[in-house]
């Protein structure tokens, strides 16, 4: 800052030009807030400098990983025994599973296929480990050391071994930015896994729970119900466990409940992610099919087909996700 | 010639300590309790040295960090730049305040630094933080004495202006 040494008073330093300068600079400040909000400038700067960024980053996650390994180094030998007899255990109860569902899933996918679904049990997964990056944003989010180099994109369902964590928000060469499912701006269409009530659970300003603030009054909901996503809305595949019901209240308007979920997923605690990697089909009505019939030139003459049969494939094609065939939605007028 | 080089990399080294900090995260409790470090940093410049910071520099710095961890472009740049003009404007009679008088305008700063930020972000549609998320400011000012004395005896030993 120019300051004028030979002003009358040096205990207050600052003069006309300061304050110009300080509006000036002010003023470009929120030129820049507002074009970025508008324009999402940050993201694509960021992504330009990657090269100076991310080093920046990794160099920042040394220290949490350096905390690590020396926890790991440091504890001792009884407690890693005991850790590792654990994870053996786990593992065995895991395969133990795996193996009597193994069966099941054959029969799920021949079954499938007679009924000619395209959904599949596959997981296509991508492992990735977390960098302690303080991103600033309160703390909804998280940094994976993956990026658009290894195929990341946004909008990727984001799990780990108890449940879903949350979505790919933003992707840098090699780094990428979780949208945690606590996130208060973060909305995930879930089911309750005993009655199949559908519903959506959003992040809940403290930052550590779901809230899902319109269940309607008559729904069968209870505390310890467990939530799996649903799967509508294309973004996250079906059947992931959320979160498990915390807390029910009467919502304060009164015409809901309002419940409170803990997530499934270790949020703050987990090291290493796992990335989907086929995002889920949009659930919807298929595609149209086209009407069968006899092939163009045998047909008859459009004007010579009588009235009631064009309405009745025209409601046909419209309701294409009705399984059984037209003709016993009703009788045409 | 070389101290005065010594004396620039040491200010630029400080600076990019204070980032690097901004960035590394604690333990998910203590996580509140983080204080805004290159506030800090830039406030024992401020008050320190005559004619090192000025606004430019505070936006400058402003806009690397919120490159480095911002939500919004310009974020970080305005508050540094309030907060700098501030210290700028009282420089003469803060340096000559006692410590715990010094500690308590550091207190003001930091939570006039922290409404601004509140501001930006509400009127960005964000929703309203937690409260645990005014404990930094206090955070930073319990820390400003210690953070000032290392700092100047640093400075002292390394025979820098």
């Amino acid at each position: 800052m120019a300051r004028a040494r030979d002003e009358s008073s040096p205990l207050f330093a600052g003069n006309a030009a300061g304050t110009l300068r300080l509006i000036f600079y002010l003023a470009l400040a929120m030129v820049l807030m507002v074009l970025d909000h508008r324009n999402g400038w940050l993201w694509r700067i960021r992504y330009t400098a990657s090269a100076v960024v991310e080093p920046v980053y990794r160099l920042a996650g040394l220290p949490a990983v350096g905390i690590r390994t020396a926890s790991v180094a440091f504890a001792d030998r009884e407690r890693l025994t005991e850790q590792n007899q654990r994870l053996r255990e786990d593992l065995l109860l895991a395969n133990a599973k795996l193996n009597r569902m193994g069966a099941v899933a054959v029969q799920n996918e021949r079954l499938k296929q007679l009924l000619d679904t395209q959904h599949s049990l596959e997981l296509n997964v991508q492992l990735a480990h977390v960098i302690g990056v303080d991103m600033g944003a309160y703390h909804y989010q998280i940094t994976l050391n993956v990026g658009a180099r290894d195929g990341v994109k946004p909008g990727q369902p984001v799990i780990d071994a108890h449940g879903v964590m949350g979505q790919i928000k933003e992707v840098l060469p090699t780094t990428s930015v979780v949208m945690l499912i606590t996130d208060p701006e973060h909305a995930i269409p879930v089911t309750i896994e005993r009655s199949g009530l559908r519903t959506v659970a959003y992040g809940s300003p403290d930052g550590d729970q779901l809230s899902l603030p319109n269940i309607p009054l008559a729904a069968d909901v209870r505390v310890g119900d467990h939530l799996l996503t649903s799967g509508l809305g294309g973004r996250f595949p079906p059947g992931f466990p959320v979160g498990d019901v915390s807390s029910l209240a009467p919502s304060s308007s009164g015409m809901f409940q309002a419940a409170l979920a803990d997530p499934a997923a270790d949020i703050d605690r987990s090291e290493d992610v796992l990335l989907l990697h086929d995002q889920a089909e949009p659930d919807g009505p298929p595609a149209p099919i086209t009407p069968m019939g006899p092939p163009a030139d045998l047909a008859p003459p459009v004007q010579a087909m009588p009235a009631p049969a064009t309405s009745q494939a025209g409601a046909f094609v419209r309701k294409p996700s009705a399984p059984a065939p037209a003709d016993s939605s009703g009788t045409p007028p | 010639m070389s101290r005065l080089r010594l004396s620039r990399w040491w200010f630029i080294g400080t600076l990019v300590f204070a980032l690097l900090s901004m960035l590394v995260p604690l333990p998910g409790v203590l996580e509140p309790f983080k204080p805004y470090w290159p506030a800090l940093i830039l406030l024992y410049w401020c008050i320190e040295s005559e004619d090192r910071v000025t606004l430019g520099m505070a936006f400058t710095l402003g806009l690397v960090a919120d490159l480095l961890n911002g939500v919004v472009l310009g974020e970080q740049a305005m508050r540094l730049c309030a907060l700098v003009f501030i210290v700028l404007r009282f420089r003469s009679r803060l340096r000559f305040f006692p410590m715990w008088q010094q500690t308590l305008a550091v207190l003001a700063l930091l939570l006039n630094d922290r409404i601004l930020l509140l501001v930006v972000r509400v009127l960005s549609g964000a929703s309203l933080p937690p409260a645990d998320w005014w404990i930094s400011p206090f955070v930073g000012a319990a820390l400003w004495p210690f953070l000032f004395l290392l700092l100047d005896d640093l400075r002292a030993r390394l025979r820098i202006q």
